[in-house]
């Protein structure tokens, strides 16, 4: 025994570990780190895809979201949608095989990417529970509606059918899964109900229906019949490629020249431009893609960093549009201004992408603490690491203090009002596989600025043109506080009745030179709107002061 | 418009203020915004006048009406302070300054506005009041607080009792606000010493200067009140009294002369009866830090202390005069300060037995 090497007994037990035996042993890489954000990913894994097979199918979203208290940290979260299904053959293969989908090996904006996220959902309510996950799914009213009872074969990854039927269902097209799994409801920020309720902001053509395990419902309805422009899948732009992937694409190409594989496989690369990176690069666009070294593809790196490429077609991109987030912005969000704007495609690494931003101010959002930062990547709200994100960075890094918020040197500004920053990109930059803060990448950083400045200086006129109202409000309060005053010292003086002097004074209130004390800077061209928008609101404070008198 | 008018005399306050309030009445009626006329209190609007040497109020007026953002809550505050005053009259009592203050110290109902916060508003409000009704201060019933104390070989008469000055104690006879109706039986001293400082009183009162010199030692605390003014004006008319000012060798210190002897920008609708022409100032000036041995008690300027002198001498009273001039200067290459009890460190009595003495000796002034 001791002649042998000790490798050879370390080999019996070295072995390949699957990707689903890997997930079990490290759950939080995919967010499920504890039994609150369990039931949050869980939700937020079929509500994206969900969302996102609707869109497809070019059909209006309806989802029904129910999470049942089944037990002591137990829950069964019930997700159906009205999309078009999923064949018969694929639904073991989505629902129950990690990295399984149609999404991964485009590029392509859309809210799920690595094609992970519902199975792990499925595998850690295995884990936790032992059920298996329930489907139903059809795919039109002359199909049958098939439903299966799926677990996850962690050593192969592969699916195992517990269940195969077909059964009654009273949806034309659809898909709805069952999940029981081990988990914690509460509320408040990071819970299943700001999810949802951010899902809306940004999504304001779906519907969802929400029960919660309180058997409270809460319905967002649809506020526009507009589904989002399609996205078109997109090849990846060669700024935008790293050596790993570059080698991954030479290996498995179907192209036989080096010149053909780059114009192929990438976008914005002609004869030419192919011509000119090998060239760069000093290699032959003749050899075939196959024998393209390790060496051979770090050259070719430095030959695309070295040619001029025009930048990415920016139709692969689907943003919200101002309008729509304006829309979204008023049905969740009671505040009494509103701005959004949505930027023109930029692009970072070769990958095109949109900036939006929104700020909801005032209303019922809480004055004194710091603003709420809303983040989303393709219309999915991010929830965690705001510290870590770049859009809270571009946020802080802003001064906010023009705009009529306060902030103490880069901090989160204070103030009534929820910020609202969407990216929307083929490719997306998180800075983990959950998916939780994007990276800083300068051109991002910049964009968000840029838009955040844009809707700043519409805050600050805006509130400006209040803070002068209120000033003017007061102005006119004074007047009337102080007119008891006077006409009583007047009535004393001049041994008159009080409320005659009172009368008098009180008519001379509504005289133009009495108003135009009160609106002292009325040659302001804002200050013709704000008469507008607060005389009325005015006069309501008022009638509600009397009847509280 | 209620006008204020100093030509027509008025023997009766309380008709002026119910005159006062039926015009206000009559503008309201009319529609017109509520306006009173007054003249202007600011450096601006103070002449001085070169033959009698006091300051006076110029011909700007101003205007104060309700219905101006600026100007409301000044307007309140004025009528109120004419009711107070009022009311005083009404039923002939009188009240202090701070009285006043709390009269007119409430919170508007259903609001968190007071129609005075601090008494410097009720004491401006009143000043405006002596303008619009051009009635005294005092005749409208209205007190300073007593604040100053006196010493020296005087008898006098007041309120039916009579006062030696000489015989007071430690404390002297304090100066009540109004002096108007004191009559001086027999005054035997031969000059005034008014000074700035309480405790420098007290040292000459405890060395009995006013017995050994033969004369009458005045202070009050800091500014100088309108009782005590009005108390040196008169002894000074009346029995030819000379009075030298002591005060701090600083900005601050000239001032207290220059409103004892010129009158006041805030008050100059009252010089004719409140300045003293025939003051002098005995010091401390620049020449006697070099003189008696005070340079190691210099307290260098602030940036505050730079900008007030700068402002006092281009005070059209001081602009012309050489001596005052020259010592101005001295103060600000000096960019320093001294206390009059600096004297203190030559010896406690120093400033009893030597310097004061020797200053009247020498007739050392500055006028």
């Amino acid at each position: 025994m001791a002649d042998e090497p000790i490798a050879l007994e370390l080999a019996k037990h070295q072995k390949e570990i699957s990707v689903a035996e890997f997930f079990t042993k490290n759950r939080h890489l995919l967010g499920f780190d504890n039994k609150r954000k369990a039931l949050l990913m869980t939700v937020k894994e079929a509500v994206d895809n969900s969302i996102d097979a609707c869109e497809e199918a070019r059909v209006l979203p309806e989802i029904s979201v129910e999470i049942i208290e089944v037990g002591e940290f137990r829950y069964r979260v019930i997700i159906e949608d009205n999309g078009p299904g999923i064949v018969k053959k694929q639904i073991p293969n989505i629902f129950a095989r990690l990295l399984y989908g149609s999404k991964f090996h485009t590029l392509k904006q859309a809210r799920g990417q690595q094609g992970i996220g519902i199975s792990a959902a499925v595998l850690y309510s295995q884990l936790t529970t032992g059920k298996p996950a329930k489907i139903t799914s059809r795919i039109s009213p002359k199909h049958p509606a098939h439903y299966y009872e799926l677990k996850i074969d962690t050593h192969k990854n592969m699916p195992e059918i517990i269940k195969d039927d077909e059964v009654q269902w009273k949806k034309d097209h659809g898909t709805k899964i069952e999940i029981d799994l081990e988990a914690d409801y509460m509320k408040g920020r990071q819970s299943v109900d700001e999810y949802l309720k951010q899902t809306a902001v940004v999504n304001p053509h779906v519907t969802i229906v929400y029960t919660n395990p309180k058997a409270e419902q809460v319905i967002f309805p649809r506020v526009t019949d507009q589904l989002p422009v399609e996205s078109k899948p997109i090849k990846p732009h060669p700024y935008g490629i790293e050596l790993g992937m570059l080698l991954t694409m030479l290996k498995f190409t179907q192209t036989r020249t080096l010149s053909g594989f780059l114009q192929e496989e990438f976008s914005r690369v002609g004869t030419g431009t192919a011509k000119e990176i090998c060239d760069n690069a000093g290699l032959s666009p003749g050899i075939k893609p196959h024998d393209v070294t390790r060496d051979h593809a770090e050259k070719l790196l430095k030959g695309i960093q070295n040619t001029k490429i025009i930048a990415p077609p920016t139709d692969c991109l689907s943003p919200i549009t101002d309008k729509e987030l304006e829309k979204g912005l008023r049905k969740e969000i009671a505040a009494e201004f509103y701005v959004t704007t949505s930027r023109s495609p930029e692009v970072y690494r070769g990958n095109p992408f949109v900036i939006e931003v929104g700020i909801a101010y005032g209303g019922e959002i809480p004055k004194d603490q710091g603003i709420t930062i809303l983040r989303f990547a393709n219309r999915v709200p991010l929830l965690y690491q705001e510290g870590a994100c770049a859009m809270t960075d571009a946020i802080t890094e802003t001064s906010w203090k023009p705009y009529g918020l306060e902030q103490r040197g880069n901090s989160i500004p204070v103030g009534p009002a929820v910020i609202v920053v969407h990216m929307a990109s083929a490719w997306v930059p998180f800075t983990s596989e959950s998916k939780e803060a994007i990276a800083h990448y300068q051109e991002i950083i910049k964009e968000i600025k840029l838009a955040l400045q844009e809707c700043g200086r519409q805050l600050g006129m805006y509130v400006r043109r209040k803070s002068r109202a209120s000033q003017q409000m007061e102005r006119m309060n004074m007047f009337e506080r102080y007119i008891p005053e006077i006409a009583d010292s007047i009535a004393f003086l001049a041994g008159e009745k009080k409320e005659k002097v009172e009368e008098g004074l009180r008519k001379m209130l509504v005289k133009p030179e009495v108003q135009s004390e009160v609106i002292a800077d009325s040659n302001d061209s804002d200050s013709k709107l704000y008469k507008m928008d607060f005389g009325k609101k005015g006069e309501e404070e008022e009638r509600q002061e009397q009847q509280e008198e | 418009m209620a006008k204020s008018s100093k030509s027509k005399p008025r023997e009766n306050p309380q008709l002026r203020l119910k005159e006062l309030g039926q015009d206000l009445a009559q503008q309201i009626q009319k529609g017109k915004n509520p306006e009173m006329e007054f003249g202007l209190r600011s450096l601006s609007n103070v002449v001085y006048d070169t033959k009698s040497r006091t300051l006076n109020l110029g011909s700007k007026t101003q205007t104060r009406s309700f219905f101006n953002v600026g100007h409301a809550k000044k307007f309140l505050q004025t009528v109120e302070m004419a009711k107070v005053s009022k009311t005083l009259l009404d039923v002939e009592k009188h009240a202090s300054l701070r009285d006043v203050f709390y009269m007119a110290k409430r919170t508007i109902p259903n609001s968190t506005i007071n129609i005075v916060d601090e008494q410097a508003e009720s004491d401006s409000a009143i000043e405006d009041m002596e303008l619009i009704t051009g009635f005294s201060r005092e005749q409208l019933n209205i007190n300073a607080n007593k604040m100053g104390s006196v010493a020296g070989e005087v008898t006098i008469e007041d309120a039916g009792d009579t006062i030696n000055w000489a015989r007071l104690g430690s404390g002297g006879w304090s100066i009540p606000s109004n002096v108007e109706s004191i009559e001086f039986n027999s005054v035997k001293a031969k000059y005034i010493i008014y000074m700035e400082k309480q405790a420098v009183w007290e040292r000459l009162h405890e060395d009995k200067f006013w017995k050994k010199q033969n004369c009458i030692i005045v202070t009050s605390q800091g500014q100088t009140t309108r009782g005590i003014r009005r108390l040196l004006g008169r002894m000074s008319e009346e029995f030819k009294l000379p009075i030298y000012v002591l005060a701090d060798n600083d900005p601050w210190g000239y001032y207290i002369y220059s409103v004892l002897k010129f009158g006041s920008i805030s008050l100059a609708h009252m010089t004719s009866s409140l300045a003293v022409p025939q003051a002098k100032f005995l010091g401390v000036t620049t020449k006697d830090i070099e003189e008696y041995g005070l340079k190691k008690h210099l307290i260098t300027f602030k940036d505050v202390d730079n900008t007030r002198l700068k402002q006092i001498m281009d005070y059209d009273w001081f602009k012309n005069n050489k001596p005052w001039q020259k010592e101005f200067t001295a103060m600000k290459r000096n960019g320093a300060k001294v206390e009059i009890q600096s004297l203190s460190s030559r010896g406690i009595t120093f400033i009893s037995d030597t310097y004061l003495p020797e200053k009247i000796k020498r007739q050392d002034f500055l006028d």
